[in-house]
């Protein structure tokens, strides 16, 4: 595998070819911020926090660092003016639907957001993903899934599947960062699983 | 049909089909495209199919149903030829006299051509049209002298002879240099050089490779890609097989969407009759070239323009654009190097291979080369399609070929690209159309929509109007655009309703830097642009609207109020009659006055009022003038 030599907020820093900027900065202990990455999963790039700046020879611009291939001799700059603006446009927009989550709460101080910036939204789903991806790339199971599109997407438990799967694993549930998740399946299961003998039986 | 196994054979079927085709035997050939079917063309050409039976003249006349020529505000549109008389508006009344007329006694129906609005000069034939004659038609030209469903109609104009002479003298690379040469770029929206774009893919090691047409036309008011597909899908097909042969692709995609059903028929019986022919599948004209062609069509989603979320449609899965940060021409569809061009792209292949790239560069402008295609439509004399060389103004566009604006209106802006697009106002219509020179002006070529707005017209409201589709077409997947647009949405909505605020064009501002700056995706970068370019040229209506709650242009309903002005008002009771909610009083010869309270400002009496009166006036950010009282309402003069 080829070693690679960049420049992350003017350190030096050797990595393999192929790592993502994410991925390279995490193993040199340098923190970006970042809600729809996890480790286990295939970059996914939605969330947007984890943007950067990448300079290469005489062009300057702005990358998702999660989704970033490193290239040698490339200067990246995790923090800027520009950089934090946007993040902390991009949290005030995430707590318009989630006020009360720790993850955001603790970007929020770090960014100097406004939690009451944007009308709020009566949503709490932040659209990250990753319960849906878990299921489907780590668990290969697809019980929760995405439905509709934009705007008015949402997660969606498919009952067939959930009732037989969710009880015994339950592991998407710490991975959301608003806690919803959890919500969405105690409604789901309030729902759709009452009738189902197997979901009632391991509960008792 | 037979299989053409060798170019010879393709060049002795077309000799064929000319030799059984006399040019000067008659034809009446009427458009059949969408725009023309949606006017009656249906029921045109029903009409002289048993017109002319009738008259037994089914020998010696032909009757055709062609693709679209452009003009859609005067269809349906009939060219007779070999005389190309052209009829404008024809419906099924006409079609007797036109056959009994002009057909048999050879004479033109003056009342059924062109007449200039202006000058009162007739034009018998379509090259006399001032909306034709200057534009200059290489790829659109052909809609009108085919049947769209014969291949044979194809053949007989030259086609598949570029396909031909690729196939039977010029190497992939050679192909790939010649459209590189021609300096032709992409017709979707960037303007991505296509040779480029072909060179990448080509030099790529690996072995399975794809080609694919991106005809997901989802602009609001755009369909120069529905006219070519429905029109000529063989020259696209020619065009997307002489791509495969130039990058060493096998197969190759065409993604229409559902919404057009005339393109998909189209499309799927070209693929069909190309395959019996030989044209396409194995060892094509003996070449030793494999290649075929799957038609997929689009679910619905504006998205699946955007190349990624369109390959990821192919895919099979939810179309999501994903991020390029390595080119879809190295790793697209499956992962596997990529060329996806548009329609119109693909239509001009042909075109640069039959007559060469040196022919092609001296059309256009320095940076972008050969002619562009756009709809022209809103607020313009002549709706249509036209095509000009790179380089032409905007002015020559909206005044030479649009007629210009209808009623006496005075032009405000004209909107190119597409809905993430800007808006031009009239100090730059001197612009010529170009890639740089359109995006410096704080717009886009995009796929070359254009859409002309005149004085009545709120730029704060068209501002609000595309960011309200975006934000519906978004796909959701990256929070900027989702969350972003969703926001803009609503802060442009409440400042046409009144609600704006101080603070609320930084607040956009803000937006639109973390959209363009952070978003996934071409849509997501681009979509704050009708908010900047209207900003940039017509700031003082934002504020209008936000300071003094006044729509300047009068359009926003809830900033405009309606009144009767007493000194006009004759008492006819007619917009008395016509309101809706009943909401003004009155008698016949007594003022009539509105009811503020009961008034929906739908501005029906606005309409209704007759001009030599022009009683009903419209007033924004102003006082409504005091009601005249009771008893001096009667009119005495």
């Amino acid at each position: 595998m080829t070693e690679i030599l960049l420049q992350i907020d003017g350190k030096e820093v050797r990595a393999r070819e192929g790592m993502t900027l994410l991925e390279i900065a995490q193993s040199e202990g340098i923190s970006i911020p970042k809600l729809c990455h996890h480790e286990k999963l295939i970059p996914f790039g939605g969330c947007r926090l984890c943007i950067v700046e990448v300079e290469s020879g005489s062009s300057k611009k702005l990358v998702v660092s999660c989704v970033y291939p490193g290239e040698e001799n490339l200067v990246v700059r995790t923090r800027s003016e520009k950089i934090d603006r946007i993040r902390k446009t991009l949290l005030e927009l995430l707590l318009a639907h989630a006020p009360n989550s720790p993850e955001l709460q603790d970007l929020m101080q770090e960014y100097g957001a406004d939690k009451n910036r944007f009308e709020k939204e009566a949503s709490f789903c932040i659209h990250c993903g990753l319960c849906v991806r878990y299921c489907a790339e780590v668990k290969k199971l697809n019980a929760v899934g995405f439905v509709d599109r934009g705007i008015n997407k949402e997660i969606c438990f498919i009952p067939e599947i959930a009732c037989a799967e969710c009880h015994k694993c339950m592991e998407c549930f710490p991975l959301c960062p608003t806690s919803w998740l959890q919500a969405v399946f105690v409604l789901t299961e309030g729902l759709a699983f009452s009738t189902n003998s197997s979901v009632t039986q391991s509960k008792e | 049909m037979i299989r053409l196994n060798t170019t010879e054979e393709l060049e002795e079927l077309r000799q064929e089909i000319l030799s059984r085709r006399d040019p000067e035997k008659p034809c009446i050939s009427i458009c059949a495209g969408a725009g023309c079917l949606a006017s009656g063309a249906g029921e045109v050409i029903a009409a002289f199919r048993s017109e002319i039976e009738k008259h037994t003249l089914t020998v010696v006349v032909d009757i055709k149903g062609t693709g679209c020529p452009g003009f859609c505000e005067r269809g349906p549109v009939v060219v007779i030829y070999p005389e190309e008389i052209c009829y404008l508006q024809v419906t099924p009344k006409d079609v007797p006299e036109i056959v009994s007329k002009t057909i048999i006694e050879k004479q033109v129906l003056d009342r059924l051509v062109y007449v200039d609005a202006t000058t009162g000069e007739k034009a018998i034939h379509e090259y006399d049209i001032p909306f034709y004659k200057n534009q200059v038609r290489n790829v659109i030209c052909n809609n009108i002298k085919i049947d769209s469903k014969s291949i044979d109609d194809y053949l007989a104009i030259g086609g598949y002879s570029a396909l031909a002479k690729v196939l039977s003298g010029m190497t992939g690379k050679e192909v790939t240099e010649e459209v590189k040469k021609s300096g032709l770029r992409g017709r979707g929206g960037a303007g991505f050089p296509t040779g480029k774009k072909w060179e990448g893919s080509r030099n790529d090691p690996e072995k399975t490779k794809y080609v694919i047409v991106n005809a997901d036309e989802g602009d609001p008011g755009a369909f120069m890609d529905r006219a070519l597909l429905e029109g000529n899908p063989h020259s696209i097909l020619e065009g997307l097989i002489i791509g495969g042969y130039a990058i060493g692709a096998n197969e190759g995609f065409v993604y229409v969407r559902q919404e057009y059903p005339l393109a998909v028929v189209n499309i799927n019986l070209a693929v069909i009759q190309a395959e019996k022919y030989g044209l396409l599948g194995k060892n094509i004209l003996g070449s030793g070239f494999d290649f075929i062609v799957k038609v997929h069509q689009g679910a619905g989603a504006f998205v699946c323009g955007e190349s990624t979320a369109l390959m990821t449609a192919l895919e099979g899965k939810a179309g999501e654009p994903r991020p390029k940060y390595v080119r879809s021409n190295i790793k697209g569809l499956w992962n596997k190097p990529s060329v996806l061009n548009n329609v119109e792209t693909w239509a001009n292949v042909p075109i640069i291979i039959n007559k060469g790239a040196d022919w092609f560069t001296q059309i256009g402008t320095e940076s972008s080369k050969g002619t562009k295609i756009f709809s022209l439509v809103g607020k313009i004399t002549n709706t249509g399609l036209v095509e000009i060389p790179m380089g032409t103004t905007l002015k020559d566009i909206i005044s030479k070929i649009g007629g210009g604006i209808p009623g006496g209106k005075k032009f405000k802006a004209v909107q190119t690209g597409g809905p993430s697009g800007g808006c031009i106002p009239e100090e730059q219509l001197d612009l010529e159309v170009g890639f740089e020179e359109l995006t410096r002006a704080g717009s886009m070529m995009g796929s070359g929509g254009m859409i002309v707005m005149d004085e009545d017209t709120c730029m704060v409201d068209v501002a609000r109007y595309f960011i309200n589709f975006l934000t519906d077409e978004s796909c959701g997947k990256c929070l900027p655009c989702r969350e972003g647009l969703r926001q803009m949405n609503k802060i442009l909505t409440n400042i046409t309703e009144g609600k704006g605020k101080e603070g609320d064009i930084e607040l956009l501002e803000v937006l639109s830097e973390t959209a363009v700056e952070a978003s996934l995706c071409a849509l997501g970068k681009s979509a704050p642009n009708p908010f900047l370019s209207t900003l940039r040229y017509f700031r003082d209506e934002y504020e209008a609207h936000i300071r003094e709650k006044r729509c300047p242009a009068l359009y926003c309903k809830e900033l405009i109020r309606y009144y009767i002005d007493a000194e006009k008002c004759s008492g006819c009771m007619i917009c008395l009659k016509k309101c809706p909610v009943g909401a003004i009083n009155g008698e016949k010869k007594k003022i009539h006055i509105i009811d503020q309270e009961k008034c929906t400002n739908c501005g029906t009496c606005f309409e209704v009022c007759p001009a030599r009166f022009g009683a009903v006036k419209k007033i924004s950010g102003e006082p409504l003038p005091s009601p005249v009282p009771e008893e001096e309402r009667i009119i005495t003069r």
